[in-house]
C-alpha cells in the first residue's frame, strides 16, 4: 500500500484465513448516481496491473438519473478476474456489493450461495425498502444470512466519519462512498491501491479537498475490513499466463477508436468520422475526438443520414470515411449504404448493436441486425459484413473492415455489440509495424487518362479504381444510377445492368479469396460443432472449454466474416452431426447457413438483453449430446 | 491544364443532356458551363454534387467531377468532401423538393456551419421528376397531382430558410437572363463559406409559367426588384418606384414625385439578417420580387475552423506516434 493510503495493521489477533483461488466475479450495485461504474473500472485497472486475466460488463440504466432508490436506477458492473484464462463476465457472482436495497433486490437472484454480500445498512431505511417493495428488511431474514457471508457495514456513516473535519458537504462526502466499497474490495483481493490513488489524484488535481476525501474514503474501507472481525478470508488470485508483452485493459469502443487511426495510417489514408449521438456509439467518436493530433477529423453531424453522407464525401474526396451508429441509426444510414455500394467507394460502418426493435432496450446487449446487414438495402446490394468477438479483437477487426472497404473499393458492415463497446479485458500491445499494410488504389497524378475507364475493375480483387477528384484528365461522373459497365456512364441497358448486379456481387464473394479460412476450436469432426458469430464467442469458448475438461468432446467454430463466409465453412459444416448456434437473436445466423448450406441447424436463442450465460450453452449442448 | 486557358467548352461533355425540350435547367446549365471558365480554377479541382429530382441529374452533364447522390443528401456528401478536401471548389446542385422537403435538415445544417459549399437550388415549385406533385414552395391552392383540390400547405421562402439557417451569402436569380445568373455565381464562388442561390426556374411540363408574372420580359420591370449593394431599392419603369422601410415593414412608395430619401439603401454587409429576412419575404402581387444578393458577410468558416484545430493541437502536442497512442493509459508488462 503506497502513497496516502497505509492500512493500519492488524491489531487483533484473530486469524484471517488467506485462500488462493483461481478465478472471482464481483458485482458492485448501487443507484445511478453511486458511482459503480467508476468503483469497477477503478477495480478493473487495479486487477489488470496486478496481472489477472479479466472480462467486464458494465450493465447500466437507460436513464441517466432515474429517480434515487428505484429498482429502474440500478446500475452495476461485474468484473471476473482469475488465473486462467477467460473468457466471459461471468455466470454465478462471488461478492455482490449493493449499495441500496434496490441493487440488492436486482442482483441478489445472481449471487452464489455461500458468497460474500457485502451492504450498505444505512440505505436500508423504511422509505428504501419500500420503495422497491420490500415489506420487511432482507437483511434480517435469517435465510439471507444463512445462505450468504453477509457482512452489513454502516457505509455512508463510515464514509462521514473517516471524512470528518474537512471542508464538504454533505452530499459530496456520501459521494466518495463509492471508494469506501473499492476499498474493502481491495483488502479481500490484497490489491494495491496504488494505481486508484494515482487516478483520484489525477482525477480531482483542481480540488485537493475531493484529493483527500477520495483516498480517505478509500484507506477507510481497506481498514475497516482490516480491522472489523466480519470477514473471515482474503484472496488471492494468482497472475495469469499471459505471453510476454506490453498490456493494458481496453473496452470495444476505445479498441474501436484505436483501430480506426491505426487503420488509417496503415492505408496512409486520413481519417474522417462522422457520428451522430447514439448509446453504445457515442463512445467511438468520443474516443476519436481527443485525438485530433493524428489528423482525425471528427464530425458531429446534424443526424445519422448526414454522418453517412458525409463520411462518403470524405472517401469520395480520398479519405477514409467512417460512420457508426446502433439500431434506429443504422436503419438511417441504409440508403447511403447503397449508395457507396453502387459507385464502389470504400466507407466503414459500424454498428454497435444494442436490443431492440425501434429503441428497444437502449443500454442492453443483443444481435439482432444480422439479417439487417444481409437484406435491408433496396435492390441486390451485396456488401462485406464482418463481426468482433471480445472487446480487444475489436482493434483487429476494425482494421480489417478497414482493408475490406479500401481493397475492394466497397462499404463495409463490422458489427459490434454493446456488451463489447462497453466490456474491457487485458489486451496486448501490439507495435504499430507489426500491423497489416493496406493498399489503396488510388489515381496518382502523373498516370495516364486515356486508359482510365470509371468502372474498370483489377482483375484479382474486382475492385475499380479510387479516382480522386483534383487530378487533371480524370474527371468523371459517379452516381446512385445504373452505370455502364466499362465507361461509368448512365446506363439504363437491362443486360448492363444484370451484368453489373451480378459482377459488384462477385466482387464481394469473391473476398473470400482473401481473408483466413475459418478454423476450429477442438476435434475437426465429430458430434457437435458449436458455430458462433459476435458477442457470444467467450459464452462458448468457456462452455466448449468446460465441457472437454468434463470430458465431453465438442468443437466450436467461431465467425468473424459472415459475408462472404470463409471459403471452408461448408466443409466443416458437413464434418460434424449436429450444428448448435446460440445467438442473441431469433435464430439469424440459423436462417443463413440453412439458406446458404442447405444445413439443418438447432438454435439456442435469447433476447433478454443480456449475454449468454456459460452454463445456458453448456446445458444445451449436453442436452444435444443426450447426456442428460 | 492552365485554368485561364479554359473555355466553355471544357465544360461540356458527351453526354445526351435529357431535359425536357423547353426546361429552364438548360439555360441554367448553359450559364454555369459559361461562367466556370471564368472563375480561375482549375477544372479538375471542380467538383459538382447533386441529389436527386431533374436538376440533379446536372453533374452528368458538366465535364468535371462530380457526384449525383441520393435524395436531399448532397449537403452531406458535400460536407464531408469540404472536410477532406479544403483544396476544392464544390457546388451542390439541389430542386425545391429535394433541398428544402427531404434534405431541409441538411441544408439549414451546412449553412448554419458555413461550409464552403455553394448550393445552387432550382426552384421551379414543383416535383419534377416524380411527375408534378406540388413541393414546399409552391402557392397555397396549387393544383398537382398529389392536390387536385388545391394544396393547403403554407410555402418557404427559400432564401428565408437560408437566411433563417444563417447563411453567409443568400442571393436569388432565375433561368431567363444568363447575364445575371453568371454574375450571381462568380459572387457566390469569391464567397468565402457557404453560398445559397435561388434560381427561378421553367418546368415546362408540369408548371409552365410559374414565375412568369415575375420573370416574363413585360412583367419584369415592375414586379422584380434588383438588389444591387449601396444603391436603393427601385424598380418600375424608369425606376419611379421604391420600397420604403419603416417599423420592420415595406412600403412600395412613389420614388419619383418627392419620397426618394425614403426609399431603402440595399446593404448586402448587414451582421443582422433581419433586414435580408424582410427582403426574402417580399412577394407578389403586393411587392416585387427581389433578385441579386440579399447577403453577404464574412464569418469563419467550417472546414477552416476544423483544421485549425487539428493543426494546433498537432502543435500543441506534436504529430502522433500510433505506437505511443497504442500504449496509451495504465499499462503493465509480463516478462
Ligand atoms: C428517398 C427518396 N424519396 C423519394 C424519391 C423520389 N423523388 C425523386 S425526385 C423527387 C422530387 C424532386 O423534386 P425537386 O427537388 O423539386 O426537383 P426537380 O425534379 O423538380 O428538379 C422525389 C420525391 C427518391 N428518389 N428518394
Ligand atoms: S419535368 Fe420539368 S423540371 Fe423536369 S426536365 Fe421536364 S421541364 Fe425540366
Amino acid at each position: 500500500m503506497s502513497s496516502g493510503a497505509s492500512p493500519v495493521h492488524s491489531q487483533n489477533e484473530r486469524q484471517v484465513k488467506h485462500e488462493t483461488i483461481e478465478s472471482a466475479i464481483v458485482r458492485f450495485a448501487g443507484d445511478s448516481g453511486d458511482g459503480m461504474q467508476i468503483t469497477g473500472a477503478q477495480f478493473t485497472t487495479t486487477t489488470g496491473v496486478a496481472g489477472n486475466d479479466l472480462m467486464t460488463f458494465p450493465d447500466f440504466p437507460a436513464e441517466i438519473r432515474a429517480p434515487v432508490g428505484t429498482l429502474g436506477g440500478v446500475s452495476g458492473f461485474q468484473i471476473h478476474f482469475s488465473s486462467r484464462d477467460i473468457h466471459t463476465p461471468g455466470d454465478l457472482i462471488d461478492v455482490l456489493v449493493a449499495m441500496n436495497p434496490a441493487a440488492l433486490k436486482v442482483n441478489l437472484k445472481d449471487l452464489r450461495p455461500g458468497g460474500v454480500l457485502l451492504v450498505n445498512t444505512d440505505a436500508f431505511d423504511e422509505r428504501n425498502l419500500s420503495r422497491v417493495g420490500y415489506s420487511s428488511n432482507p437483511l434480517e431474514d435469517p435465510a439471507v444470512a444463512e445462505k450468504y457471508q453477509l457482512i452489513r457495514a454502516p457505509i455512508t456513516k463510515l464514509t462521514r466519519t473517516a471524512l470528518e473535519g474537512l471542508e464538504l458537504q454533505q452530499n459530496h462526502m456520501d459521494r466518495c462512498k463509492n471508494f469506501f466499497a473499492l476499498g474493502v474490495a481491495y483488502w479481500l483481493y490484497q490489491r494495491d491501491p496504488e494505481t486508484t490513488t494515482h487516478w483520484i489524484k489525477d482525477k480531482f488535481k483542481k480540488n485537493e479537498t475531493f484529493v483527500e476525501a477520495n483516498l480517505r474514503a478509500l484507506r477507510a474501507g481497506y481498514n475497516f475490513a482490516e480491522a472489523s472481525e466480519l470477514f473471515t478470508s482474503r484472496y488471492e488470485v494468482r497472475d495469469a499466463h499471459f505471453e510476454p508483452g506490453l498490456y493494458r485493459n481496453i473496452n470495444g469502443a476505445t479498441a474501436i477508436a484505436l483501430g480506426l487511426i491505426a487503420g488509417a495510417d496503415r492505408a496512409g489514408l486520413e481519417l474522417l468520422y462522422a457520428g451522430y449521438p447514439i448509446t453504445p456509439a457515442s463512445d467511438i467518436l468520443h474516443e476519436l475526438s481527443k485525438h485530433k493530433n493524428f489528423g482525425v477529423k471528427t464530425f458531429q453531424a446534424e443526424d445519422e443520414i448526414a454522418a453517412a453522407g458525409a463520411a462518403i464525401g470524405a472517401s469520395y474526396g480520398g479519405s477514409l470515411g467512417v460512420t457508426a451508429s446502433a439500431g434506429p441509426g443504422i436503419n438511417l444510414k441504409l440508403e447511403a449504404m447503397n449508395l457507396a455500394m453502387i459507385t464502389e467507394l470504400p466507407l466503414v460502418v459500424i454498428n454497435a448493436q444494442r436490443a431492440g426493435p425501434s429503441t428497444g432496450l437502449p443500454t442492453k446487449t443483443e444481435q439482432g441486425d444480422l439479417l439487417q446487414s444481409f437484406f435491408g438495402r433496396n435492390g441486390e446490394s451485396p456488401i462485406p459484413i464482418l463481426a468482433s468477438a471480445t472487446p480487444a479483437d475489436s482493434f483487429d477487426c476494425s482494421i480489417e473492415a478497414v482493408r475490406l472497404a479500401v481493397e475492394f473499393m466497397t462499404p463495409v458492415m463490422y458489427l459490434s455489440e454493446l456488451f463489447l463497446i462497453f466490456g474491457s479485458e487485458p489486451w496486448r500491445v501490439p507495435s504499430a509495424d507489426s500491423l497489416p499494410v493496406i493498399r489503396h488504389n488510388q489515381i496518382q497524378a502523373g498516370e495516364d487518362p486515356a486508359a482510365f475507364h470509371t468502372y474498370a475493375r483489377d482483375e484479382k480483387t474486382l475492385a475499380r479504381r479510387w479516382a480522386i477528384p483534383g487530378i487533371p484528365g480524370f474527371e468523371h461522373r459517379v452516381g446512385g444510377l445504373e452505370k455502364d459497365a466499362l465507361s461509368g456512364a448512365v446506363s439504363y441497358d437491362p443486360d448492363n445492368h444484370e451484368r453489373m448486379a451480378l459482377t459488384r456481387q462477385q466482387k464481394i464473394e469473391n473476398i473470400a479469396n482473401f481473408i483466413p479460412e475459418q478454423s476450429v476450436y477442438g476435434e475437426e469432426s465429430g458430434q457437435l460443432l458449436i458455430l458462433g458469430w459476435g458477442g457470444t464467442h467467450g459464452a462458448i469458448r468457456a462452455a466448449v472449454e468446460e465441457l472437454k475438461r468434463e470430458g465431453v468432446s465438442v468443437s466450436h467454430a467461431h465467425l468473424r466474416y459472415l459475408n462472404p463466409f470463409p471459403r471452408n465453412l461448408g466443409e466443416i459444416l458437413k464434418r460434424f452431426d449436429t450444428i448448435l448456434i446460440p445467438e442473441l437473436n431469433l435464430g439469424q445466423l440459423s436462417w443463413l447457413i440453412r439458406a446458404r448450406f442447405l444445413r439443418e441447424v438447432v438454435g439456442l436463442h435469447k433476447v433478454k438483453g443480456r449475454p449468454f450465460l456459460v452454463g445456458e450453452i453448456k446445458a444445451k449442448a449436453m442436452e444435444l449430446l443426450g447426456r442428460n | 491544364m492552365s485554368a485561364t486557358a479554359l473555355t466553355k467548352k471544357d465544360f461540356v461533355n458527351d453526354q445526351e443532356v435529357r431535359w425536357c425540350p423547353g426546361c429552364g435547367d438548360y439555360a441554367i446549365l448553359a450559364a454555369i458551363q459559361k461562367t466556370m471558365p471564368e472563375l480561375g480554377v482549375a477544372r479538375e479541382k471542380i467538383v459538382f454534387v447533386s441529389g436527386i429530382g431533374c436538376s440533379s441529374r446536372f453533374p452528368y452533364y458538366m465535364n468535371t467531377y462530380g457526384f449525383h447522390t441520393i435524395h436531399g443528401r448532397a449537403p452531406t456528401i458535400a460536407t464531408g468532401l469540404a472536410l477532406a478536401r479544403p483544396d476544392l471548389s464544390i457546388w451542390v446542385i439541389t430542386g425545391d423538393g429535394d433541398a428544402l422537403s427531404i434534405g431541409g435538415n441538411h441544408l439549414i445544417h451546412a449553412m448554419r456551419r458555413n461550409v464552403n459549399i455553394k448550393v445552387l437550388l432550382f426552384n421551379n415549385q414543383t416535383y419534377g421528376l416524380t411527375k408534378g406533385q406540388y413541393s414546399p414552395t409552391s402557392h397555397p391552392g396549387t393544383i398537382s397531382k398529389s392536390t387536385p383540390y388545391g394544396s393547403v400547405d403554407q410555402p418557404f421562402s427559400a432564401t428565408a430558410v437560408a437566411l433563417g439557417a444563417g447563411a453567409t451569402f443568400v442571393a436569388r436569380t432565375y433561368d431567363k437572363d444568363a447575364r445575371h445568373m453568371s454574375d450571381v455565381f462568380k459572387r457566390a464562388h469569391e464567397h468565402k463559406g457557404a453560398a445559397f442561390v435561388e434560381i427561378l426556374q421553367n418546368c415546362v411540363i408540369f408548371n409552365d409559367g410559374v414565375f412568369e408574372d415575375i420573370v416574363g420580359k413585360d412583367q419584369r420591370v415592375d414586379h422584380m426588384l434588383h438588389l444591387q449593394h449601396g444603391e436603393r431599392l427601385r424598380f418600375g419603369k424608369d425606376n419611379q418606384k421604391g420600397l420604403a422601410i419603416t417599423d420592420f415593414a415595406a412600403e412600395v412608395v412613389d420614388a419619383a414625385s418627392g419620397r426618394l430619401d425614403d426609399v431603402a439603401v440595399h446593404r448586402e454587409d448587414l451582421q443582422n439578417p433581419g433586414y435580408a429576412f424582410l427582403l426574402s419575404h417580399l412577394m407578389q402581387p403586393e411587392f416585387p420580387e427581389p433578385v441579386g444578393v440579399f447577403r453577404s458577410v464574412e464569418k469563419p468558416g467550417y472546414e477552416s475552423a476544423v483544421i485549425a484545430q487539428i493543426e494546433e493541437q498537432t502543435a500543441r502536442r506534436g504529430r502522433g506516434n500510433l505506437d505511443a497512442l497504442l500504449r496509451s493509459g495504465d499499462t503493465w508488462q509480463i516478462h
